[in-house]
């Protein structure tokens, strides 16, 4: 058995523990905002926060997170209005819409630790996030619309998971 | 309701003349409240596209297939607008897989430009039926009355019904003509033209949208299939015993052999299923299987491209000639060749192809992500030994696609889920790895063109001779076939639009050893970069502009007819009439690009503009872009595109095709490459088949011009002039020339 809480509900789970976390949240838990892209930490599709911080699922066991905080797109807030998903509908960043719980999973996760992050610490940070669509320059600019709004319930949340 | 839809789709074919292949509108009368629960009793059908709940939300059918162009929203948005509907009351619901809808293969960019006409017929006809209806309760003429902003109005008296109201009446009539409904004038458009609230981008945003991975039904298993790592081969023995061992595998199961021509088959190989995807995935690792490779193995795409370019520097076989090429005397000072070419390319959509299915006795029920359901749908009628009648008995569920690109046109995937839920009689989902999609795509051909031409006193060129070679995607289904066919021709190739008394186009044969497929504007791809190449190599060559030498080929105002070359141009199935070669359009779309970024003004060291051009799937797209070489490593600076796409249906959604065209072309030239060694990928994942990230993303800039003409294709021809405009910006701001994409092959990107 192996205890982890996932979007604040505490979670018992009778899996492989070498199972990935990706796996989990979409077999065992339906959670499948979360997605796959690579399997292998290259795309970003499988971000979600570990004490909100982001990780990639698809290359973490589930054993390395028990009895910690997980968060995923599903929690992020619980009306879908973190300011990253208010941002994201204001500048209709998505394509496909395939990457896009990845990549604001990481956008929240980065303004978490940076607040006004530059084209550059944007950059750095957002590389992991692969959008075949090419949507990157909306992230950007609803990265940078998001900074500068009020902070939202999740970002309480990700301080005081720190 | 079947038989209701039955009776009444019979009425309606009969009114409106339709005939198959066409768009087919039935009309169903209103459901009673007797037979059936009161929710849905509530909403009365007026025809296969529209209905209007008791409450006035109208449904509305997208019957094309979503893969982040924005179709969802633009279908719906014109029928919306002839019904006059307000589009916070629509609601938006996917077809299945159904022949009533007429065509929804959702390839070629084709949804709009193919199916205006017929798309805005289906609400107009529905609005005819409200405005009748309410005609007939004021006792009026129908041309006292006016649909709009979801109510029916008399002119006269300003009185209004609401479409709630009118509806179950308007479900009795017999619905009219489409020829004979008239539809609006564009000036009248309420909401074509205009940006309309997406319709999946809440919940995409709140992660609940649903893509063929995500299904997930009772008592699924989940498979993962080892293929042969080389097209045409076998396998010719398995050891599941370790793999069995894996906690939450079921079974492992060979699937049917298949032969080439591979057709849209699936490539057969072994597959893991358990009951989760770890399971499966390390179920996988444990299996070993022992292949008959076939006789592909011996495929280099190294060796091969060198075998097109030496091809495409003989005569070829003349696909289109004007004037004599051969018996002119080339002035060498003024004469230039060139030889470009392009690797394999793999589509990679974020979403890697998955599908479920359930196999009874009775009835195959599918869910995927696929741009072309009704095909997908007669492939696995032929799988299962279901006549033409029984087609029905396979529903096919279309989900969200996470990017397709034109590789979700193959149904390769979902019969193999078909074969595996047949074989265990429990649902399976199918699921591609990453490495599975990289290694066993249907890839962009690996490509050669060729380009001779002789400059003229008058600072254009003459005497031109053009040849290209590359593996057909028509191979699939005949192994025979080594060229182009007209078809494949007129992307970019048969269709070039320069005022030129002496042409000849040919083509060479070649060999095929991979599967070949579409991806996104196809060969517009090898073909746009040659002549974008092309074309700038000879302004280089006159010492004019590059957009000095596009205007100067391109000549007079004028239409250009490919077919007078002796070539049966089909012009992407559009009418000549209504979607001309327009010079006047071409010439001042690059004076726009050229304009709009400035591609003249002066330049640090080390940097310089790229343009180009290609009128492609009835739109006319220019790009340009600039960047900066230094210690040979490329950062891009800037990129525009410019789009003449007549009438804009959803203007956001152009633009994000465009950003999104011009990042797939960043990726095409800078770093696409799918290499092949012993017949086998040579990639496996992002990490050595790379595409663009946000670091490499410059400013991007679309310009959409007005325009009033029949709409064109948007999807695919942003990415045909992005390639070239990047290698001739890379010459201009280092002399470098990029004639063997990608460029990071001799320089760091
Ligand atoms: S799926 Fe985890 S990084 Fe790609
Ligand atoms: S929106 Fe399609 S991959 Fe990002």
């Amino acid at each position: 058995m192996i205890n982890v809480t996932i979007n604040k509900k505490a979670i018992e789970l009778d899996v492989d523990p070498q199972m990935p976390l990706l796996y989990a949240l979409r077999d065992e838990l339906q959670l499948t905002g979360t997605k796959f892209g690579c399997g292998a930490g290259q795309c970003g599709a499988c971000t979600v926060h570990l004490n909100g911080q982001a990780i990639r699922s698809c290359i973490t066991p589930i054993s390395a997170v028990a009895n910690q905080k997980i968060t995923t797109i599903e929690g992020l807030d619980e009306h879908n209005n973190d300011k990253v998903q208010i941002a994201w509908r204001e500048y209709k960043v998505p394509q496909c819409g395939y990457c896009q719980s990845g990549q604001i999973m990481s956008a929240s996760a980065l303004l978490a630790k940076t607040a006004n992050p530059s084209d550059k610490q944007i950059d750095d940070f957002m590389q992991g996030n692969i959008c075949r669509c090419g949507t990157y320059k909306r992230i950007k600019a609803a990265i940078k619309s998001a900074a500068n709004s009020e902070p939202s319930a999740n970002e309480t949340l990700v301080k005081e998971n720190r | 309701m079947t038989a209701i839809e039955n009776v009444s789709r019979r009425n309606f074919i009969k009114a409106a003349g339709i005939t198959s292949g066409g768009f087919i509108l039935g009309i169903n009368l209103p459901l009673s409240a007797k037979t059936l629960d009161p929710a849905k009793a509530a909403a009365s059908t007026l025809n296969f596209f529209v209905s209007i709940a008791i409450d006035g939300i109208v449904s509305i059918v997208c019957h094309r297939s979503e893969m982040g162009q924005g179709i969802r929203t633009s279908v719906p948005q014109i029928i919306a607008d002839e019904l006059g509907a307000n589009w916070d009351k629509v609601n938006v619901v996917q077809a299945k897989a159904d022949a009533k809808y007429g065509s929804q293969g959702t390839a070629g960019s084709a949804s709009i430009r193919s199916h205006f006409t017929t798309i805005r017929q289906m609400g107009a006809i529905a609005r005819d039926m409200l405005e009748q209806a309410a005609a007939s309760i004021w006792q009026v003429d129908k041309s006292a009355v006016k649909a709009g902003n979801h109510v029916v109005t008399h002119s006269a008296t300003g009185q209004q019904i609401s479409f709630a109201e009118l509806a179950p009446h308007a479900a009795k009539l017999t619905p009219p003509d489409a020829k004979n409904v008239t539809l609006k004038n564009t000036k009248d458009f309420s909401l074509i033209g205009k940006d309309v609230s997406l319709t999946d981008l809440n919940e995409i945003v709140a992660g609940q949208a649903t893509y063929a991975q995500d299904i997930q039904l009772p008592n699924m298993l989940i498979a993962t299939i080892v293929r042969p790592p080389v097209v045409g081969g076998k396998v010719l023995s398995f050891d599941a015993s370790q793999a069995k061992k894996i906690k939450g595998v079921v079974d492992v199961i060979a699937l049917k052999p298949r032969s080439i021509p591979v057709a849209t088959n699936p490539l057969s190989g072994v597959a893991v299923l358990a009951t989760n995807t770890w399971a499966a995935l390390e179920g996988r690792k444990k299996l070993t299987v022992e292949w008959d490779l076939g006789a592909n193995s011996t495929h280099s795409s190294e060796s091969h491209k060198q075998a097109l370019v030496k091809k495409v520097n003989q005569q070829g076989s003349v696909a289109a000639h004007k004037g004599d090429i051969y018996t002119h005397q080339y002035q060498s000072e003024n004469t230039l060749e060139a030889t470009y070419t392009v690797p394999y390319n793999n589509h990679s959509p974020m979403e890697t192809p998955a599908a479920t299915a359930i196999v009874t006795d009775e009835k195959c029920t599918i869910w995927a992500g696929t741009q072309n359901p009704q095909w997908a749908q007669g492939i696995v009628a032929t799988e299962l030994g279901y006549s033409q009648e029984e087609h029905h008995k396979i529903e096919l569920n279309i989900t969200l696609m996470g990017g397709a690109f034109g590789r979700k046109s193959k149904a390769d995937f979902i019969v193999e889920a078909v074969e595996l839920a047949k074989a265990t009689k429990r649902p399976v989902k199918v699921i591609w790895s990453r490495e599975d999609d990289i290694q066993h795509g249907y890839y962009q051909s690996i490509a050669a063109n060729y380009h001779k031409a002789e400059l003229t006193a008058s600072g254009s060129a003459d005497f031109w001779i053009s040849r290209v070679a590359y593996p057909p995607i028509g191979w699939l289904w005949n192994a025979d076939l080594k060229s182009p066919q007209p078809n494949d021709l007129a992307l970019g190739f048969g269709d070039i639009p320069f005022a030129l008394n002496n042409l000849s186009l040919e083509t060479q044969e070649s060999e095929s050893y991979v599967r070949p497929g579409w991806l996104r504007s196809v060969a517009c791809i090898n073909n746009g970069f040659a002549l974008g190449s092309f074309v700038d190599e000879l302004a280089v060559k006159a010492n004019l502009s590059t957009r000095q030498m596009w205007l100067n080929l391109l000549g007079d105002d004028r239409h250009v007819n490919p077919s007078e070359n002796n070539y049966e141009y089909s012009n992407y199935n559009l009418a000549m009439t209504e979607h001309p070669l327009d010079t006047k359009r071409m010439k001042s779309l690059i004076n726009l690009i050229c304009d709009k970024a400035e591609v003249e003004k002066p330049l640090p060291k080390n940097q310089g503009w790229g343009i180009s051009f290609l009128r492609s799937f009835g739109s006319f797209v220019a790009a340009a872009t600039k960047v900066e070489v230094t210690n040979n490593k490329v950062t891009v600076l800037a990129m525009h595109t410019a789009i003449d796409c007549g009438i804009v249906v959803t203007p956001d959604r152009v633009t994000a095709q465009m950003e999104g065209a011009m990042i797939m072309g960043l990726s095409i030239a800078l770093m696409g490459e799918i290499s092949v060694k012993d017949g086998v990928v040579e990639q496996s994942n992002f990490h050595d088949a790379p595409v663009t990230r946000i670091h490499q993303v410059p400013e991007l800039y679309v310009h959409i011009v007005q325009s009033d003409a029949p709409p064109g294709g948007v999807g695919e021809p942003g990415v045909p002039p992005i390639i070239p405009s990047i290698t001739n910006a890379i010459y201009h701001a280092s002399n470098i020339r990029i004639r063997d994409l990608p460029v990071n092959k001799v320089l760091t990107v």
